[in-house]
């Protein structure tokens, strides 16, 4: 059985006897030769994203770190010199009051070096043995630790685990000319944990250091009010802790409205005297310190779950070419 | 910080009311704990709820629920700090100290609590007490390790003696059969809970014992006790052994445990002490000392560092929260004379003491004020300016920025780099936990090329730069090593890409108004040129250069960095599939 088809074919609106193409743009011909007149132009899908540009881009972990640079120049701190990794013990811990049998000097929490493996002795051979007195038998007003102090404890060499060795050694110099000083440096330090989703063997420290005649505890966290205010953290609470070398030692906690519950956003304190008058800074002088890590507020703004995803060479190039500008006041939620 | 779990009933019932979660959360916080974890609603059958607290690291009287109850319950005004007293005032008994322990732990301190009443939990709480003392103050028991025994057991008075370990023979804790020391030894090799302890008598001629007057083997410090003298549920009689190579922390820690299980005996915080006979070595004492010391704070010191204008009457009142018992001094009206008890080791300093002002007032109560104004003039770290520009221009030139680890092995840093280490220039790690973290690396490449490795599947070319610290030694610096900041950048593709790492680098001495000198022997102005470096292994042959910087009209000429093209060894090392070029550079010649 053969099945037949009919068609019917008719002029439409567009009935033309030659084919007009459609151009897709206008060209500088076009305009040149006033030929765009007669031109039709295919319609534009508007529903669409267009062509990025070919970018480089910061990395979001170092955004961040300006945003932070940004917030501490506006408030009159200088940059401390941080770049020096390499630290001795006495630096990293004996001159902060850490007493050589502290836990963090374990071998478990610190990198040690096997080359070089000691350091020199520091030049001012009067506060090495300050130093050590205060941590043997007392000074200042302090009873001291009351254990034997090792000079060659002291001069392991170490990977910094905390920029307050930078600090420690700024404090030392300020003590040859003493006055109100405000500091801060956001840089690596080192510790020798075992790797997962919120540590690495490196992260970044952000501290900022105040000293000033007569400062207060009311000052440490009206001060803190302000610095975490700048980025749109308010309404912070204070917890007593404990830290060898700040006494009193508080955690500060904020509010996190998208986990519900109160989250410790960094550490503060006043320096202890055995550390600061051991230096040779007057008594009342007192220097406030504080700390953060980088990493844990940029992971909690933007919603990054795994260190690694933020630091380190397993970074996505992607993640750093399509990411957008860090503001730290800017409300996520 | 130490966690320590406590039963939650018992410890509402020792403060005498009950608490929600949150309230007790609150009363943790303002005294400066945490709440961990409430288990209540993860106990199953009749497993007993319990709160995990974390206790500050040293509050040593705070690692049990006796110490947490005591503190939080003077901090509530519920009760008064307890009195203790020794009974009998001079002692009766004597432990003595031989010669023979001096190089392996010398010192030792000694306690009896008499007609003590244990139940089961107040029995695991004592040795819970012991373990977290081991692992916490006593460093795992290198600086102190304790021994308890059932006083019935044995016949005073004691000696502490080292003894070879052939010498040593006895049942040790929970064992049937007797052993020597070296047999000991083998026997908790691969003991979980004890071979991490072994090391610190090991390979030392003699182990240190204590020895009753029968020479009964009480215990072989810091390993384990005998089995002979063990105490249970049921003993009434408790001697506690303490022995260490620190003695302010051996004294601390039988202070500690008297102060915290004193509360069991008949006559509640009653303890005997002993006559400890060390004459080698001028330690002879009574232990344990139960006399507060007495310490001394400034009025002002306090009122000025919290800003507060409180009395003398008044501070105390705060301290009194924080079981420190204050008084105004009768020679000066501005010190408060200050009790510290045996249980608060932690305080060294009037700063201590200002702390528990602190506490007692409530951190959240202070005013807020401000750091009284001095216009301070705010200035960033010269390299950090230099290095952002560094970083800017990268950036604009359509570059990727990476943040690599400045860790890495030393093969990464030397052999895939096509490098001997001659041992001038690498800082090398002690203690790493893996191969990833050998050294610090001496130059940004290995960073910047395993990053391109995890990256390789991101679309061609691949335009990356750094601009961090390298570390390098130098044996006249104090600390024998120092940080030098650099700008790296590596073009990765089809190609090498040659024409383009040299034109970025361009692109970057232009940004640093260095410009490109073709004659540099003739034009002695600023400028930076290249020159073929045949001794680069990193490059492919023909293919490398070193870079050069003169800063200023007739100065000196630097050798900065180097750019070429990256060998194919390289690239295979670092598992990268593409062929790509580098340019590095030293960024402080520009400072």
């Amino acid at each position: 059985m053969n099945k037949i088809v009919g068609y019917k074919v008719e002029k439409g609106p567009k009935f033309a006897l030659e084919i007009v193409s459609l151009e897709t743009d206008i060209t500088s011909d076009m305009i040149v030769n006033n030929t765009w007149k007669d031109a039709e132009f295919k319609p534009y899908n508007f529903n669409s994203e267009g062509v990025y540009p070919p970018s480089g881009a910061l990395h979001p972990l170092n955004k961040v770190r300006e945003e932070f640079r940004q917030i501490f120049f506006s408030m009159g701190f200088t940059e401390m010199p941080s770049n020096q990794y390499v630290e001795s013990g006495f630096w990293n811990f004996d001159t902060l009051f850490v007493p050589q049998q502290h836990p963090a000097r374990d071998l478990q929490d610190t990198f040690y070096l096997k080359d070089p493996v000691e350091a020199g002795l520091p030049e001012d051979k009067e506060y090495w043995d300050r130093t050590r007195q205060v941590h043997e038998s007392g000074k200042y007003g302090s009873i001291g630790y009351r254990y034997p102090w090792k000079g060659e404890e002291s001069l392991r060499m170490v990977l910094r685990t905390h920029t307050t060795a930078i600090s420690s050694a700024m404090l030392y110099q300020l003590a040859k000319d003493p006055k109100p000083i405000r500091l801060f440096s956001i840089d690596r330090v080192f510790r020798n944990e075992a790797v997962d989703a919120t540590h690495l063997a490196e992260f970044h420290q952000v501290e900022g250091v105040i000293a000033g005649y007569d400062i207060t505890l009311g000052d440490l966290i009206g001060f803190m009010e302000d610095f975490f205010g700048k980025m749109g953290v308010n309404g912070l609470r204070f917890k007593a802790a404990y830290n060898p070398y700040t006494e009193p030692s508080l955690e500060i906690f904020a509010y996190h409205k998208g986990l519900g519950k109160w989250v410790e956003i960094g550490n503060s304190g006043m320096f202890r005297p055995e550390m600061l008058e051991t230096m040779g800074l007057p008594k009342n002088l007192r220097v406030l310190g504080w700390g953060l890590s980088l990493e844990r507020p940029t992971m909690i703004k933007y919603g990054v779950s795994n260190i690694r995803e933020l630091l380190g060479h397993k970074v996505s190039l992607d993640f750093v070419e399509s990411n957008p500008a860090a503001r730290l006041d800017e409300d996520l939620v | 910080m130490p966690t320590i779990p406590v039963d939650k009933e018992d410890l509402y019932k020792l403060l005498g009311r009950s608490y929600t979660t949150e309230e007790f959360d609150e009363l943790c916080f303002d005294f400066g704990l945490e709440l961990d974890e409430d288990t209540t609603d993860d106990c199953q059958g009749d497993e007993r709820p319990q709160l995990k607290i974390e206790v500050p690291a040293n509050r040593y009287d705070m690692l049990c629920i006796e110490g947490i109850a005591q503190a939080l319950n003077e901090f509530l005004g519920n009760v008064e700090p307890p009195k203790y007293t020794l009974n009998p005032a001079k002692p009766v008994t004597s432990l003595t100290i031989k010669e023979s322990t001096l190089p392996i732990r010398q010192y030792a301190a000694s306690a009896i609590l008499r007609n003590v009443t244990f139940d089961e939990r107040t029995y695991d709480s004592f040795i819970a007490f012991q373990d977290k003392l081991h692992t916490n103050l006593c460093r795992n028991r290198t600086l102190v390790a304790i021994g308890t025994h059932d006083l019935d057991t044995l016949t005073p008075p004691f000696t502490y003696e080292a003894l070879a370990p052939e010498d040593i023979k006895f049942k040790p804790l929970n064992q049937d059969k007797e052993m020597n020391g070296h047999e000991l030894m083998e026997f908790y090799e691969k003991d979980k809970n004890l071979g991490k302890y072994l090391h610190i008598i090991r390979d030392s001629p003699v182990y240190p014992v204590m020895l009753d007057a029968n020479r009964t083997v009480a215990s072989m410090p810091p390993i384990i006790n005998s089995d002979h003298s063990k105490i249970t549920l049921n003993t009434k009689n408790v001697w506690i052994d303490v022995t260490g190579t620190d003695k302010t922390k051996t004294e601390v820690v039988i202070e500690q445990i008297v102060a915290m299980f004193s509360r069991y005996c008949k006559t509640p915080f009653e303890i005997e002490p002993l006559d400890i006979i060390s004459e080698h070595n001028n330690e002879s004492r009574i232990t344990p000392n139960i006399a507060p010391r007495v310490a001394q704070a400034e009025i002002s010191y306090i009122n000025s560092c919290l800003g507060l204008d409180y009395s003398g009457e008044e501070i105390s009142k705060l301290l009194k929260k924080m079981a420190l018992e204050a008084s105004q001094s009768k020679e000066d009206k501005d010190l408060i004379d200050v009790k510290v008890p045996i249980t608060r080791s932690d305080v060294l300093h009037q700063c201590d003491i200002m702390e528990d002002a602190a506490i007692a007032y409530g951190y959240n109560n202070l005013t807020k004020t401000k750091p009284k104004g001095e216009s301070l003039v705010a200035a960033p770290l010269p390299i950090n300016k230099v290095a952002d520009i560094l970083r800017l221009a990268s950036a604009q030139a359509g570059y990727l920025e990476v943040m690599p680890l400045t860790l890495c092995s030393h093969d990464e840093n030397f052999k895939f780099l096509r490098q001997s280490d001659d041992g001038t220039k690498a800082v090398k790690l002690a203690n790493p936990k893996t191969i990833e973290y050998q050294v610090v690396r001496t130059t940004l490449l290995p960073g910047i090329l395993k990053t391109i490795k995890e990256n390789r599947k991101h679309s061609l070319p691949i335009k990356v730069f750094e601009s961090g610290d390298i570390v390098l030694k130098n044996p006249k610096l104090e600390r024998k090593a120092f940080n030098q900041r650099n700008w790296c950048a590596i073009y990765a593709g089809k190609t090498s890409g040659f024409e383009y790492v040299q034109g970025l680098l361009g692109k970057i001495m232009q940004t640093m108004r260095t410009e490109w000198l073709e004659n540099p022997k003739e034009n002695k102005g600023r400028g930076y040129w290249i020159e073929e470096d045949k001794d680069n292994a990193t490059f492919f042959p023909g293919r490398g250069a070193k870079i050069f910087f003169r800063a200023h009209e007739g100065g000196e000429d630097q050798h900065i960095g180097a750019l070429g093209v990256l060998h194919p060894e390289v690239m295979t090392s670092f598992e990268i599939p593409y062929a790509a070029s580098s340019v590095e550079i030293n960024a402080e010649v520009f400072l």
